[in-house]
């Protein structure tokens, strides 16, 4: 229920008095197109003539040129992966009409080559160049687009596929300004409708707010889904099973066993586990000087250190097999800090750290380990902030409003997809590019 | 080619069972319905097992203080619940008997092949408890209501009696003796000699074993919370003999009684549910048995002429049911004897310690003999987790076969075995025997 300031400014007095108005964003419907068309395809990179390709195949219509086009645009995409000098990104001045010809909700995804795999420094400052393009086009889009950068890394097709698709697509509706790196890892999903038919996934703190979205969310595209959560949340985590044809499964994170009890139940009623989502997490916010030992502890223990134990056994010999997907959920605090949340932010950047270091141990046996780092999301923690507060947090970014758990749920279900074995080890932030970190 | 002719019986499988917590009546669950509590119950074992929108053979429950518009209150229930509404269901009543005799029911039916999977369950509210409008009132609405005319009508209400508008709340009081359940045991626990320090030292281990359970985990895939309330809120865990040796005396008279609130269970709500299957419906559907039903026995005293007590039906029906199954009373693993009242159970088991009843009122040449008591109500029973009467026995099959589950799997060189004894209203006591 919108409370009475947000009321007030958007009503439609308060539009004529020119107060920002939020823009309502595209979100996913399972069947729909990609994205809305035309797509511009621009660019010198060699995956012009594939993408183009592609989304003709994907059922889009195709602009020619920027200049030539009279319709309005559904997206540009734009590929210089190939670019080795800063006089080559000239060409991204040529798209700015195409740009001004966006529709609500449009989008710009900038294809580039990971500078990390490059040595010449002209080379690596070209395509590093291309990321503080992304970020600041990202600020200046209105209506609801959105502009995203992939990071190539080899001969990375399915992997730039499925992440363009993803920023293409309403998924992304509230990720703005991102870098996402794939490598050259092959996979597809054998059913575009339901990517995650057949599959198995784990989902903690499953009971509420954005745990039970991913339930829904990973549900809808075809998991069979085992919720997670404390045994007193079990009135509520058994609304959500049932909802989702899943089952519930009672249990405290923390516990030294939980990893093996979540493989335990996996295997005999399900077979065995293709996703885990490492969603369960606490916050108890003090100021550094004021916190006492047990909310330090507590939030330790819930958001990070029962994620490396749960991984033990979620990791071993009966728990992800090959093609497993995992995902831990940090946040924008554990990247910009917060006031407040040393704590918090301490768990939630040793997540990140996680995320990288599993990333690497496990590739070789084809799992993916990611994270998903939201900014301002409407649940029933951030309603509870006072509504001054509440306002600027929801209003502090490139999308003028909070972003719903759905949104992060879709960014999560496009990272699990089989169609994603090419994007491992990043974290990606759902925050509509909050003006908060990076 | 028809198949007519009878199938083999094959065994039933416990495959787990789910309940809310117990609350003290007029308290947490003071709003909620009978109907409202066994949906609860039946969506929190839905979850558990996967089972939305899943056909069951059939669901069996009942509730002992039950609305008449509540006439096809488990059906209506299922209803409301996440299974298919293609389940039948279909509503029983034996007292606190209620839901073992439920779950009897439905193991004979999946044994007898007739269906491949159920659920039997009760569900009792004493807070939100049926109020009858007294003889009088009612007799003489039925008239009016029978009167053709309005003046017809109007003379057939201009008989009512002042009198005739005080309610009438159900009590728990037999209708043939017009003594109250608490009373009747009173005369039997001072006919067996019960004591109260035993009275009181059986109701501390209720308490004391009921937390436990709870503080190992034992009940997390066994209850789901319901309206805000996580563990039994009847559960006293720091419960001392010494504190239940201060209470006063509520049953039986003088000097000499000895049974407390402290030591007799308190009216309480809940509702409780138990999956039962057969073994290729549990293989279908990657469950596994945690016990089997093996067999059971339901018997009836004659408390009224007969001079035997209103709770003591389970000491007649438990020889009987070891006699077919040529068990002995030692060859249990696990006891679970309902508390009615800590007395219920001490009397039972002097009974079948005493050579002339058994001689007597039973006909053995030997009695039963006695048991190793660090083998009783190792969980906890109705004295600390409440009695929503027909709520119990759910509650106490789906405990048993988790406690047997767990000893197999210490022990899988043999079968262990647990015996439930649970007396009942009426003179009735209903037994079972549970493997795994
Ligand atoms: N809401 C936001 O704006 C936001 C922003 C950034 C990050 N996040 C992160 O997203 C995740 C979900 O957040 P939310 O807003 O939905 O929170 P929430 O409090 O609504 O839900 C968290 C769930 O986790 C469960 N949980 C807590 N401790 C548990 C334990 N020990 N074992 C099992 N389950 C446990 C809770 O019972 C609850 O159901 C958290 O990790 C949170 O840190 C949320």
């Amino acid at each position: 229920m919108p409370d009475l300031f947000t009321t007030l400014i958007t009503s439609p007095l308060a539009k004529k008095a020119g107060v920002p108005q939020p823009t309502r964003l595209r979100r996913y419907e399972p069947g729909g197109p990609l994205c809305e068309g035309p797509v511009l395809v621009a660019g010198t990179g060699p995956y012009v003539a594939p993408l183009r390709q592609w989304l003709g195949a994907a059922g889009l219509a195709l602009a020619e040129t920027s200049d030539a086009a009279t319709d309005r645009l559904g997206a540009v995409v734009v590929d210089l992966s190939d670019a080795t000098d800063p006089g080559q990104l000239g060409l991204l001045k040529s798209l700015a009409p195409a740009v001004k010809k966006l529709r609500t909700n449009g989008r710009v995804v900038v294809v580039g080559t990971d500078p990390a795999t490059l040595e010449d420094p002209a080379h690596v400052a070209t395509q590093r160049a291309l990321e503080g393009f992304v970020r600041s086009l990202g600020k200046e889009l209105r209506a609801g687009a959105t502009a995203n950068h992939v990071l190539v890394g080899g001969e990375a097709s399915d992997g730039l596929r499925s992440a363009v698709g993803f920023f293409l697509s309403g998924r992304s509706a509230y990720v703005d300004g991102q870098v996402v790196r794939v490598d050259a890892t092959r996979g597809g999903n054998p059913n575009e409708e339901r990517p995650l038919d057949g599959k198995v996934a784990v989902v903690t703190g499953a009971a509420r707010g954005i745990g039970a979205e991913i339930a829904r969310v990973l549900a809808r595209d075809g998991a069979t889904v085992i919720a997670v959560d404390v045994p007193a949340a079990g009135e509520a985590l058994a609304r959500v099973a049932n909802e989702v044809h899943g089952t519930a499964l009672l249990l405290d994170v923390t516990a030294p066993e939980a990893g093996a009890a979540i493989v335990e139940h996996a295997r005999s009623r399900h077979g065995g586990i293709d996703i885990v989502v490492h969603n369960a997490g606490i916050t108890r916010d003090k100021l550094f000087v004021n916190m006492d030992d047990s909310r330090w502890d507590s939030v330790m223990d819930v958001n990070l250190r029962s994620i490396l134990r749960m991984n033990e056994a979620l990791l071993g010999p009966d728990g992800l097999g090959g093609g497993g997907r995992m995902v831990c959920l940090s946040s924008m605090a554990g990247i910009a800090g917060n006031r407040g949340q040393t704590n918090y932010a301490a768990s939630k950047a040793g997540v990140i750290g996680l995320v990288t270091a599993t990333a690497e141990d496990v590739t070789e046996r084809s799992i993916t380990v990611n994270g998903v780092a939201p900014g301002f999301i409407e649940t029933e923690m951030t309603a509870r902030i006072p509504f001054a507060t509440r306002e600027i947090g929801r209003r502090m970014n490139s999308l003028q409003q909070g972003g719903t758990p759905r949104d992060v749920a879709e960014t999560i279900a496009w990272l699990v997809q089989p169609g994603s074995a090419a994007v491992n080890g990043q974290v990606v932030r759902v925050c509509g590019q909050s003006m908060l970190g990076a | 080619m028809p198949q007519t002719s009878p199938r083999p019986v094959r065994r039933a499988a416990i495959l787990g069972g789910n309940r809310i917590p117990f609350a003290r009546a007029h308290g947490a669950y003071a709003r909620a319905s009978n109907q409202d509590m066994l949906t609860a119950t039946l969506d929190g074992l839905v979850a558990r097992f996967g089972l939305a929108g899943e056909r069951m053979g059939e669901v069996v429950a009942g509730a002992v203080l039950k609305h008449s518009r509540d006439f096809n209150l488990t059906r209506e229930s299922v209803l409301g619940s996440q299974l298919d509404p293609h389940t039948p269901a279909y509503d029983v009543q034996q007292a606190c008997g209620t839901g073992l005799e439920a779950a009897i029911l439905v193991a004979n039916k999946i044994a007898l092949g007739q269906v491949e999977a159920g659920i039997a369950g009760g569900t009792d509210t004493a807070s939100d408890a049926p109020i009858a409008v007294s003889e009088g009132l009612r007799q003489t609405l039925l008239a009016a209501n029978r009167a053709k005319t309005l003046p017809d009508r109007l003379k057939a209400l201009a008989s009512l009696r002042p009198a005739d508008l005080v309610p009438a709340i159900p009590q728990n009081v037999e209708p043939r003796t017009g003594l109250s359940m608490g009373e009747h045991m009173a005369l039997t626990a001072e006919e067996w000699g019960v004591t109260r320090a035993e009275q009181d030292e059986l109701a501390a281990a209720s308490h004391r074993h009921l937390a436990a359970a709870y503080d190992r985990g034992f009940f997390d895939d066994l209850v789901t919370p319901y309206l805000g309330v996580t563990r039994d809120n009847n559960l006293r865990p720091d419960s001392t003999v010494e504190q239940l040796g201060k209470l006063r005396t509520v049953f039986g008279r003088g000097p000499d009684a000895t049974m407390t609130a402290g030591n007799s269970t308190p009216l309480t709500d809940g509702a409780s549910a138990v999956l039962l299957a057969s073994e290729e419906w549990a293989a279908e559907h990657r469950l596994s048995p945690l016990a089997w039903f093996v067999d059971a026995e339901t018997a009836a005293v004659d408390y009224v002429h007969g001079h035997e007590g209103l709770l003591m039906a389970p000491a007649y029906a438990v020889p009987r049911l070891l006699a077919r199954n040529g068990l002995t009373l030692q060859d249990f693993d696990f006891y679970e004897i309902h508390e009615a009242f800590a007395a219920t159970v001490l009397a039972l088991l002097k009974a079948w310690e005493d050579p002339r009843f058994s001689k007597e009122r039973l006909g053995l040449d030997a009695p039963l003999g006695s048991i190793d008591r660090a083998r009783l109500n190792v969980t906890g029973s109705s004295l600390a987790t409440g009695h929503p009467f027909a709520a119990t026995g759910g509650r106490i099959v789906a405990t048993l076969a988790k406690l047997l589950h767990e000893k197999k799997q210490q022990d899988p060189g043999r079968t262990v075995r647990g015996l439930i004894s649970i007396c009942a209203a009426g003179g009735q006591g209903v037994t079972a025997i549970l493997e795994a």
